[in-house]
């Protein structure tokens, strides 16, 4: 088995000073600002240049680290990066301030400089200044230490670092998904717990393979990851420790358990159980081990989901007649339906912001993927609809959401996909082969 | 032996023909005379025209008693099957679940893991606890018929072992189903 390097690594972000002092002053020019909701529809031209570097051993890194910055804010929908061969100034400093006139005439409305010193063989100093071009003024400027084999990660905080200052909002990209990876045709068909970056990179195994195993979800300290396998013959939720590769069998009932997820706060689980054929909610402290019972009703009830401060829950249950959404207590009082279209809803999700359930719904031959007020349902958004679409999981910043795809027919293969709030930029995550059941981890720290 | 009593009947209409006395004789043989018959005569056998049919014979040609192959052989399917989100069972489901259920009465010593499934139009995590509803209507039925509940486990597969890949009516009805998987005598399941 594969494990990822320690990615504990030390990263030294430091707010340092990089700013300097740009005497131009400009009032009349707003601050150059990104808005969120939308950006899409007028993306924000930047220019992001390859790092500058001294090092032959880092003159790679300089290109890929930039390269990946492109990407990332690319994929965001919210920003058109410009072509490199179309910049005209070619900065040998950073520490100068950039030729703005130069810049403006390629129409950037940003720039980001970089460079990479190569401290020791073992260490390498990342620095970057994002500019505003018609402001003409620097908006950030961070340092980061770190290996050489961790690069990918400094330059995904770069990213971090210029959509957040630009949207105001913290960005995603620092993160990872873990999924399960697919093999063979529908009625053969292998699945093996995988985790990859946010933008595909790195793919590792996590497990071996010779058990069915599904839907897979971090806890919020990112080390952790709940799963289903059928590793004893039948569904039972396992925790599983991606730095050590330590797993164990929550609580080891004689009934099937599903549907884990963690609390907010990482020191639950909540799952549903199945006794005599009735599926219940249930939610065990991990500390002491103790297990409440929240539903108890004789229908369905499953995929239960955490509001972000950690008092509400919302569930999936046919105790209506047909699988609909609803939100009770925490402590398993005041059930209330959220759910009131026509179709059948599953698989609800809480938003990290609180005020959204992302959902699958079958309605007409179709699974769609979209979002509901949390508190009252209403405002119902559809945001991707095809033959087979469910598992929506939210972007650390509530923002994007990934979700499963399968095809039609005996071939029809799994992917994932992102799409926005908006239901704009609907991509495929990039995977090396068929993939499902999508989870997003938290901002790494 | 009835060739030879209407051998005996000849005999007696030829004596009765040569007798001067009007009256008929008859001559009634309480007890069966033993005569050997004339030595058949043989003729070279005719070419045959039409192959006789073969001679049906009350032979067993299933699988071995006791086995899991015999088990779905004596209750016509090891799969009962169930409508779109439903897991009540249908007249039929219930006939094959009585033969499943004589067949497991009469080897005591098999035990059953009754697997719930479903077909692709569900998500996920719904379709799990769905399949374990469907395991347990099986599990209940056989458990009605006398089997011992002990000897039955249940699992849910939700959608993810689908016999049929196919993206139709016909393969959806076929996936939406219980397997009962036995087991005999320390044999895993396949």
């Amino acid at each position: 088995m594969l494990f990822r390097r320690s990615i504990s690594v030390y990263i030294l972000s430091l707010v340092i000073g990089l700013f300097m002092s740009v005497s131009m002053s400009m009032p009349a020019q707003a601050q150059l600002e990104v808005d969120i909701t939308r950006g899409h529809t007028n993306p924000t031209p930047i220019a992001i240049p390859d790092f500058l570097n001294a090092h032959p051993e880092t003159a790679q890194i300089s290109k890929d680290m930039a390269k990946v910055i492109r990407d990332d804010l690319e994929r965001s929908g919210l920003f058109a990066v410009l072509d490199p061969a179309s910049y005209i100034e070619k900065q040998t400093d950073i520490n100068y301030q950039p030729k703005f006139a130069d810049w403006r005439l390629i129409k950037a409305k940003a720039l980001v400089s970089g460079r990479i010193v190569r401290e020791s063989e073992n260490r390498l100093r990342v620095e970057f200044r994002l500019w505003d071009i018609y402001g003409g003024e620097q908006l950030d400027g961070l340092r980061f230490a770190t290996t050489p084999d961790n690069w990918r990660r400094i330059a995904h905080k770069v990213s971090d670092s210029i959509y957040k200052r630009l949207t105001g909002e913290s960005g995603y990209f620092d993160s990872r998904i873990v999924y399960i990876s697919e093999s063979g045709n529908k009625v053969n068909r292998k699945k093996r717990l995988a985790i990859m970056d946010q933008d595909g990179a790195n793919p590792q195994f996590l497990l071996g393979g010779a058990d069915l195993v599904l839907t897979p979800r971090f806890s919020p300290s990112t080390q952790t990851v709940t799963y289903l396998s059928w590793e004893t013959g039948r569904s039972q939720v396992y925790l599983l420790d991606i730095e050590t590769g330590r797993r164990e069998i929550l609580g080891n009932f004689p009934n099937l358990t599903m549907a884990p997820r963690f609390s907010p706060n990482g020191t639950k689980l909540i799952f549903s159980m199945s006794k005599g054929g009735n599926s219940d909610i249930y939610v065990m402290d991990l500390k002491s081990r103790s297990t409440q019972r929240l539903t108890t009703d004789p229908s369905i009830d499953t995929s239960p989901s955490f509001s972000p401060d950690g008092r509400k829950i919302v569930f999936n249950s046919d105790r209506g007649g047909s699988p609909q959404l609803y939100t009770m207590n925490a402590n398993g009082s005041n059930v209330k339906r959220l759910s009131f279209g026509d179709g059948r809803y599953t698989t609800p999700v809480w938003s990290p912001r609180g005020d959204l359930i992302a959902f699958t719904k079958s309605l007409n031959g179709q699974f769609h993927i979209g979002v509901m007020g949390a508190a009252d349902g209403k405002g119902e958004r559809i945001l991707d609809s095809s033959y087979m679409n469910e598992g929506p999981t939210w972007a650390p910043n509530g923002r994007v959401i990934l979700f499963s795809r399968e095809g039609r027919g005996a071939n029809g293969r799994s992917s994932i996909w992102s799409i926005d709030l908006n239901g704009q930029n609907l991509l495929k995550v990039p995977t090396s082969g068929a993939a499902s059941d999508p989870a997003w981890s938290p901002l790494l720290p | 032996m009835k060739t030879r009593y209407i051998l005996l009947g000849s005999i007696a209409l030829t004596l009765s023909a040569c007798a001067s006395t009007p009256e008929v004789e008859e001559v009634v043989e309480t007890e069966p005379v033993q005569q050997e018959l004339p030595p058949p005569v043989v003729e070279p056998a005719p070419e045959p025209v039409v192959q006789a049919p073969p001679v049906v014979q009350e032979v067993y040609t299933g699988p071995p008693p006791g086995t899991a192959e015999h088990f779905k052989y004596v209750s016509g399917d090891d799969r009962v099957y169930f409508g779109y989100d439903r897991y009540d069972l249908s007249s039929q489901a219930r006939d094959v679940l009585r033969k499943q259920s004589e067949w497991l009465n009469q080897y005591g010593q098999a035990i059953v893991v009754v697997g719930g499934n479903c077909d692709e139009r569900g998500t996920r995590e719904y379709n799990l606890a769905l399949g374990a509803r469907r395991a347990d209507a099986v599990k209940a039925f056989l458990v009605s018929q006398g089997v011992n509940p002990s000897r039955i486990t249940t699992v849910s597969y939700g959608k993810e072992r689908p016999i049929a890949g196919e993206s139709n009516e016909a393969a959806w009805a076929l996936n939406r189903n219980a397997h009962s998987s036995v087991m005999v005598g320390g044999n895993t399941r396949s």
